[in-house]
């Protein structure tokens, strides 16, 4: 008896509930605020942009360096962004860009990570061809890739070389570490500039480069900081999506660290020494300024310190006037275009000559972008058996 | 009464769910009013995002596709007593499968040879890296359950390694993948959908894991070894075989969930394939209750809050976490709610009882004695 009462009561509740759900339903379509000023906005020629984010917004990396250009952008007149984080490069970040061109009426798009391009820009352009898409990695390709596609990317290896002649200074040990994540062109090259920087100070440095596998692996990066500054290690520097837990580890093991993607100068008031900074909301403002008015866009787009599209953060207090000095003048000769980071004669670290005596590459040499070595006086190897 | 009898221990399971759901939602309703967003205006852009228009409902079913493959992972093993949650293991050696067969067979068969000669290929892997664990279990005596992870973490790890070394396309400069399989080889959209196929597998390996569980003598010999193993040594059915043979199966659903992985979106094995659509399977197979139906329900619901989490991120600018916390309340009140389900069902089996036997005596009519043993045995 007391039990069906129980039940019965049971049912009640799941009528009601019931009951509040049905009438619940056109509550929310009545006083729906977010959904009213979408509809007007799509009536003035406020031009919406997505942008898309591989991982947290605040990641004090990869993703906070463009979602900080973003909220720059955000103050433009006659502009609204909308922004998403955590987007899986998987059908996810399809359907993320249909919903932000279906739902929200986005009309360019900034899909920012790396593995987003091919094949899901390239599928999702094809589809919507008034839609403009710009992608960070610079892999465009005229003859195969839909037109309303552009890509970009900048030479943060200066910015690295430059980390490297500060840490040269720096180091008292003359071992200096690299944790990055996987060992392909891009991060080979930053790994190369940075050695080349230190050693340009004192040419018996090395740089030991140690390999997490993959772009987030907080504990891994950890395990590797540490085990760096056990070896002697005593400048930390990386190429992962979130250098926050590599900058932590080497403040609390009392040791410097060079910053990348963005400034972590926070993490570590002692021990940050300077970074590797990128500049996006100078190459967001000038596409959106030339989508706004309908002129035609560069596909391609590259550049580096001298065109603003990286920076280096200020320096620390650890850095002494004899390092900020080289630094200073290395950093001038590179906004005038006459340095060269890579130039013969060049070994990598197994001694085989990768660049000739007397050959100078440019930065915007394409042979720069399938590096596969590492310099010598880099202790490692890119190997997975390729 | 009488028509309504067999429907009410399922109305009992809905209507509790419905009380935890409705509970899930009152608990974020909070959330968000504490971290300062309007409680209705969410809900009404989550309903939206997740069915508001055909882009948003095909959005979510394209979600739902690969966990309803990776979630039989899960739920199969389940109805025989084992809890297995390494099918991401199986997702990703699938996809690594499907795409090592293109580059063996590539030009050797056409592109409709290909095709399933690939999905096959990955559905085999993933099945043999679970039954694996099936093996350990009988053979070994290793819990299925820390085996199966840690054949996830070695599945990663030869992943990696396959992929980013022998395996490599070399002109995969800054994202390493295996070769691509060609866009002739791909696995198209639905007919007049903009789902790819991956949707079909999904619902029709639901609907013969829902069969072959409950509605056949290999499903039912499962069972009872789930049920309880002695007695099913005692009637000597062949434990070691059915153990394999439905981890065979559970794993070759989320092999199968890598290669669609492959051969419908990415075209190569790489390693964006470790997204965790795996471990999502086996949230929605608890959350289902390792239900093969119910896990049709519960991924498209899944999807549908996935696909909304964009929309209140853009909207109502929050974190992507808002979405996770939502996931959060709604599962944890689901399978709190586990315990009373099985207690609602006693209490109105007993109700229906009393009530049908009261006015049983002065019509002795045929029609009615016989439903009052089919209403309490159902």
């Amino acid at each position: 008896m007391n039990l069906s009462r129980r039940v019965s009561s049971v049912w009640i509740v799941s009528c009601l509930v019931l009951a509040a759900c049905t009438k619940s339903e056109p509550k929310p379509a009545e006083s729906a605020p977010g959904a009213a000023p979408a509809a007007e906005a799509k009536k003035d020629d406020t031009l919406k942009i997505g942008f898309i984010y591989v991982g947290p917004r605040d990641d004090f990396g990869y993703n906070q360096a463009h979602s900080e250009a973003a909220k720059q952008v955000a103050a433009l007149p006659g502009v609204k962004i909308l922004e998403e984080e955590k987007v899986p490069e998987t059908m996810d970040v399809q359907k993320t860009m249909e919903s932000m061109i279906n739902l929200e009426g986005v009309k360019l798009l900034f899909p920012t990570s790396f593995g987003y391009f091919d094949p899901h820009i390239l599928k999702v352009a094809a589809k919507y061809p008034d839609v403009t898409f710009f992608h960070c990695g610079g892999l465009y390709d005229a003859a195969k890739h839909p037109k309303n596609v552009g890509s970009y990317f900048g030479y943060i290896d200066e910015a690295q070389y430059l980390n490297g002649v500060v840490a040269g200074y720096t180091s008292k040990t003359g071992k200096l570490g690299f944790i990055a994540a996987k060992p392909i062109p891009q991060v080979l090259r930053n790994v190369n500039a940075f050695t080349l920087g230190a050693r340009s100070v004192n040419p018996k440095i090395t740089t030991t480069v140690v390999f997490t596998g993959d772009w987030s692996m907080p504990v891994k990066e950890a395990d590797a900081a540490n085990s760096l500054i056990d070896q002697g290690v005593d400048v930390l520097t990386m190429h992962v999506d979130s250098p926050k837990v590599i900058v932590q580890t080497a403040e609390k093991r009392g040791v410097f660290s060079a910053g990348y993607h963005t400034s972590q100068a926070a993490l570590a008031p002692k021990g940050y020494l300077t970074g590797a900074e990128w500049n996006w909301s100078k190459v967001y403002e000038a596409y959106i300024a030339q989508v706004k008015e309908g002129k035609p866009w560069d596909h391609l787009v590259r550049g580096g310190l001298k065109d603003g599209f990286v920076k280096t953060s200020a320096y620390g207090p650890a850095v002494s006037a004899e390092a900020k000095a080289a630094a200073d003048a290395i950093k001038a000769k590179m906004m005038d275009g006459s340095f060269m980071i890579f130039k013969g004669e060049l070994k990598d670290n197994k001694g085989v000559v990768v660049v000739p005596a007397g050959t100078e590459m440019k930065q915007t040499d394409p042979v720069l972008e399938s590096m596969g070595y590492l310099v010598e006086g880099t202790v490692g190897s890119t190997g997975t058996g390729s | 009464m009488k028509t309504l009898a067999p429907l009410l221990i399922p109305l009992t399971t809905i209507g509790v769910e419905l009380i935890a759901v409705f509970a899930a939602l009152v608990l974020f309703a909070i959330f968000l009013a504490v971290v300062g967003a309007a409680p209705f205006a969410v809900f009404a852009d989550m309903v939206q995002g997740a069915f508001g228009s055909m882009f948003s409902v095909q959005n979510s079913l394209s979600r739902a596709a690969p966990l309803m493959l990776t979630a039989l992972c899960t739920a199969l093993p389940a109805r025989m007593g084992l809890v297995v949650i390494g099918n991401e293991g199986a997702l990703l050696l699938g996809g690594l499968a499907a795409a090592a067969t293109a580059m063996v067979f590539h030009g050797a068969l056409g592109a409709g040879v290909l095709l399933p000669v690939m999905l096959i290929a990955g559905a085999i892997i993933g099945g043999a890296w679970i039954a694996l664990a099936g093996w350990l279990r009988q053979a070994r005596g290793v819990n299925e359950t820390i085996s199966s992870l840690l054949l996830f973490y070695i599945g990663l790890g030869l992943f990696l390694y396959l992929v980013e070394g022998p395996l490599r396309d070399p002109s995969s400069l800054n994202k390493p993948s295996t070769y691509p399989i060609g866009d002739a080889n791909m696995l198209g959209n639905l007919p007049g959908m903009d789902v790819h196929y991956g949707l079909l597998f999904g619902v029709v390996a639901c609907i013969a894991a829902y069969v072959l569980m409950e509605h056949t003598t290999f499903g039912f010999a499962a069972r009872v070894v789930g049920g309880n193993v002695r007695a099913a040594q005692v009637a000597g059915l062949p434990i070691t075989r059915l153990m394999l043979v439905v981890c065979g199966l559970a794993g070759a659903a989320a092999g199968l969930a890598g290669a669609v992985e492959v051969v419908a979106v990415e075209g190569s094995a790489n390693a964006t394939l470790y997204a965790g659509l795996g471990f999502a399977g086996v949230l929605v197979a608890f959350v289902a209750r390792q239900h093969a139906l119910a896990i049709l329900v519960v991924a498209v619901v899944m999807g549908g809050i996935e696909a909304s989490g964009g929309v209140i991120q853009r909207r109502h600018d929050l974190p992507d976490a808002a979405v996770d916390v939502f996931k959060g309340f709604l599962f944890l009140m689901i399978l709190a709610s586990e315990t009373y389900v099985a207690r609602a069902q006693v209490a109105v089996q007993r109700w229906v009882a009393a009530r049908v036997v009261v006015p049983e005596p002065p019509p002795p009519g045929p029609a009615v004695a016989v439903s009052a043993p089919s209403s309490s045995s159902a």
